[in-house]
């Protein structure tokens, strides 16, 4: 049991350090606007980066044998704070892709020690980019519905089918993949997670561009791909239950990641003061803009609210647990609900694609608005995480759908 | 649930076993059926004197066990899931912190006791048009020498028709609309020109409606100095509005309980209704608004107790979020129950009819979305 204490000893020994080490040249980096790959960093990138790792802070709650340091999540929470307070920012998860939010934990539960001495460290230090192999073309949100067939060859397994919506697979380096290695086997049953290379000749990537212009996904093609059969996380055939586990940490690190990133904004009211103009009360001139934007803010304030409740009922620990759906549909909502509110409010100049007419601020709204329209389809959609909620939380019985 | 202390968990817990046990609700649709006048039973107001839940808020030199907002709300929401009706919100939490708040030493120790003992019942006299607009106190408060004149009328009084007490909000300085020259008097029930009729409403309560016709209180009545007292008074009804919140979780929350119950055991084309994919997200998106608004409702009591200094706007964000929930919640309760639902023998209507009060009471949720805009400066 950590101590408050304990803690307020270690925030300073925290800040102390975050102000010697963080490079000042970093200041102002936009970590938000595109994740960074190795090849577009600066050197002060990389000596934070490294310092980051060396401490094993940029995942603390991992052991200290694989990259972290085996602090506990208030701890963690401390550095969090203390990173954001000077302004500074932890590179490591982005830059590894799926693997400190995703493949890390999953690995850490799944993996035999071979594994995670194999995997983690290079997750750990911000090195060894990961991509997810899961949904197919035609799949959808049923992701067991899956065709990649993975046989087996003695030391290695051979893939060969399509992955979709693969984040990042372009720049990574390693990639968790479901695949089929048992056709006969009942939909759920015969299914398996395998974690291979994306640096071979059976690999190839293509980018899908979006309709806010971006291309942050790909579709991935197996043509006799090779995963080591050291590689299997889990046993043989039980690679949902993998998934499953996956999949939680996916929505537990889509419940707050998108509020942390940019602190410094403007409150959405301040800038609906700028562009609507107030009454002589100093209300805001649209009474009905002026309401929805209070709507939007106190469903931001609810949303904070529940993930520290949920955080304090759970003392301190936060679990991988059914809550996270809730909180991955709220913070959508909140999300898309306040995008569509800064375009509406922004009105004729909420509607530019490029040039100089409109602002930077501007043209950015318009991209963030039409890239948040991801937010309630990946990952399991708003109506999946309903599923999972009147399913799991609330133990109605299995809907009409089969699988 | 918010992580509780020992101290909090049992008095949550006896709370849930006393009221389903000894308050259920169909004690209130008995006590509706007979239609006391007062809206409450006897036996159930006295039983909650004798657990001690009147001293909740009130420190021990003057009785009570001072176990904070948090502690009382956890009462209430218990409460609210039986629609148990007494006084003990209307006197015991809200006219005691108007009298922690604002009274001077004599008022505390004059009438916190009897609140805590429950001779005295002492209630908040605020609203007087169909709205919750304290600014726009039109009732008068002249002052003639070491006296003051009370002339005016007062609304949907709480336990108006039981209370041995008022605590009046008056106007003793500036005009309709303002929110300075407010003042707060407590005055006794049976003082001379003071007259009160029922309201009968939805949810079978007791309020009253009060008339004040040249009633005379003295100086020693006043609490705080005249004319100011329109900061203390909105620090009386935000703590009002939290415990108000509490009881509205506990009533959301049944109805959900209910709901889900019923979605689970109804059957209709062959098939348990909850196995229904339209049916299943509607309970999982109102248990997502039920944890939302239960986040909202608590920490509004927890801040109260830490005496942050965004109590106001914790408070507005409470009674607006838990009120949509409990708007939302109560309409899909006889929706979802369907033809039963609408009967007056099933017990659907009464959690609606309670969700509507709740909700004006102390502000609705368009009042609180406007104070919490003007609180943020917009």
């Amino acid at each position: 049991m950590t101590t408050s204490a304990d803690l307020d000893g270690f925030r300073a020994e925290v800040s102390d350090w975050v102000q010697t080490n963080f490079p000042s040249a970093l200041n102002g980096f936009d970590l938000g606007a595109d994740s960074p790959s190795e090849k577009g960093v600066s050197g002060e990138f990389r000596a934070w980066r490294q310092a980051l790792a060396d401490k094993g802070w940029g995942t603390p709650t991992w052991p200290k044998e694989y990259g972290g340091a085996g602090l506990s999540d208030p701890e963690a929470k401390v550095i969090r704070r203390e990173i954001a307070k000077a302004g500074a920012f932890n590179p490591i998860p982005p830059m590894t892709g799926m693997g400190v939010t995703m493949v890390g934990p999953t690995i850490l539960e799944y993996g035999t020690d071979e594994q995670k001495a194999k995997h983690l460290p290079g997750i750990a230090s911000g090195e060894v980019r990961w991509c997810l192999g899961l949904s197919e073309p035609n799949a959808g949100s049923d992701l067991a519905s899956l065709s990649t067939k993975a046989v087996d060859e003695g030391d290695a397994f051979i893939l060969n089918g399509q992955k979709i919506w693969t984040s990042g697979a372009h720049i990574s380096q390693w990639c968790g993949a479901v695949v089929r290695t048992d056709p006969k086997a009942k939909k759920r049953d015969g299914i398996s997670f395998v974690m291979l290379p994306m640096d071979q000749k059976g690999v190839e990537t293509r980018l899908i561009k979006l309709i806010s212009g971006a291309s942050p996904f790909c579709e991935t093609f197996f043509n006799d791909a090779r995963a080591d059969k050291k590689d299997l996380l889990g046993d043989l055939n039980d690679g949902w239950s993998v998934v499953k586990r996956l999949l939680q940490h996916e929505r537990q690190s889509q419940t707050s990641a998108p509020a942390a990133v940019k602190i410094d904004q403007e409150p959405l009211q301040e800038q609906a003061k700028r562009y609507v103009g107030t009454l002589q009360d100093g209300t805001l001139a649209d009474p009905d803009l002026r309401l929805r934007i209070v709507g939007n803010l106190m469903d931001a304030e609810a949303h904070k609210l529940t993930v520290s409740r949920i955080t304090a009922e759970a003392k301190g620990q936060v679990k991988v647990s059914a809550a996270a759906s809730i909180l991955k549909n709220s913070m959508t909502r909140v999300a898309q609900t306040k995008a569509e509110l800064t375009l509406e409010m922004m009105g004729n100049q909420g509607i530019g694609w490029e040039g100089e007419q409109f602002s930077d601020e501007e043209l950015r709204s318009v991209r963030d608005w039409l890239m948040g329209k991801a937010m309630s389809i990946y990952g399991g959609s708003a109506e999946i995480q309903n599923n999972i909620i009147s399913k799991n939380i609330l133990g109605l019985p299995e809907t009409t759908q089969q699988g | 649930m918010a992580a509780l202390t020992e101290e909090q968990t049992l008095i949550k817990d006896q709370a849930t076993s006393w009221a389903s046990a000894e308050a259920p609700v169909s004690k209130f649709r008995a006590m509706r059926n007979e239609g006391a006048e007062v809206g409450f039973a006897e036996l159930t107001w006295s039983a909650m004197v004798e657990m001690g839940w009147t001293g909740i808020l009130v420190p021990e030199e003057y009785g009570g066990s001072d176990l904070g907002y948090l502690t009382f709300g956890l009462v209430l929401e218990e409460l609210g899931k039986q629609l148990a009706a007494s006084p003990l919100f209307a006197s015991a939490y809200v006219g005691a912190t108007a009298l922690l708040l604002a009274g001077n030493d004599t008022q505390k120790s004059s009438h916190l006791p009897r609140i805590v003992d429950g001779t005295e019942i002492v209630t908040l006299a605020v609203d007087e048009g169909p709205r919750h607009a304290p600014a726009r106190t039109a009732c008068v408060a002249k002052a003639a020498g070491d006296k003051y004149v009370l002339s005016g009328t007062k609304t949907l009084v709480l336990e108006g028709m039981s209370a041995t007490h008022f605590i009046v909000v008056a106007r003793s300085a500036g005009s309709v609309g303002d929110a300075q020259g407010l003042s707060l008097f407590i005055v006794r029930a049976d003082v001379a020109g003071l007259s009160r009729r029922p309201m009968k409403t939805i949810d079978s309560r007791g309020y009253a409606e009060l008339s004040f016709n040249g009633v005379e209180v003295s100086d020693a009545d006043l609490m705080g100095p005249a004319g100011q007292a329109g900061e203390v008074l909105d620090e009386v009804l935000d703590r009002a509005r939290a415990g108000i919140g509490a009881e509205m979780l506990g009533v959301g929350s049944q109805a959900f309980a209910m709901t889900l119950d019923y979605l689970k055991t109804r059957k209709q084309f062959g098939a348990v209704i909850g196995s229904f994919q339209a049916l299943g997200h509607r309970a999982a998106e109102l248990f997502a608004a039920m944890e939302l608004a239960r986040s909202c409702g608590e920490a509004a009591l927890q801040e109260i107790d830490a005496q942050s200094n965004s109590v106001a706007k914790a408070c507005s964000l409470s009674k607006a979020k838990v009120g949509d929930f409990l708007h939302t919640m109560s309409n899909q309760l006889i929706q979802i129950h369907g033809g039963i639902g609408m009967t007056d023998e099933f017990d659907a209507g009464l959690y609606l009819k309670r969700a509507r009060v709740l909700e004006t009471l102390y502000g609705n949720q368009a009042f609180h979305r406007d104070r919490y805009a003007r609180l943020l400066g917009f």
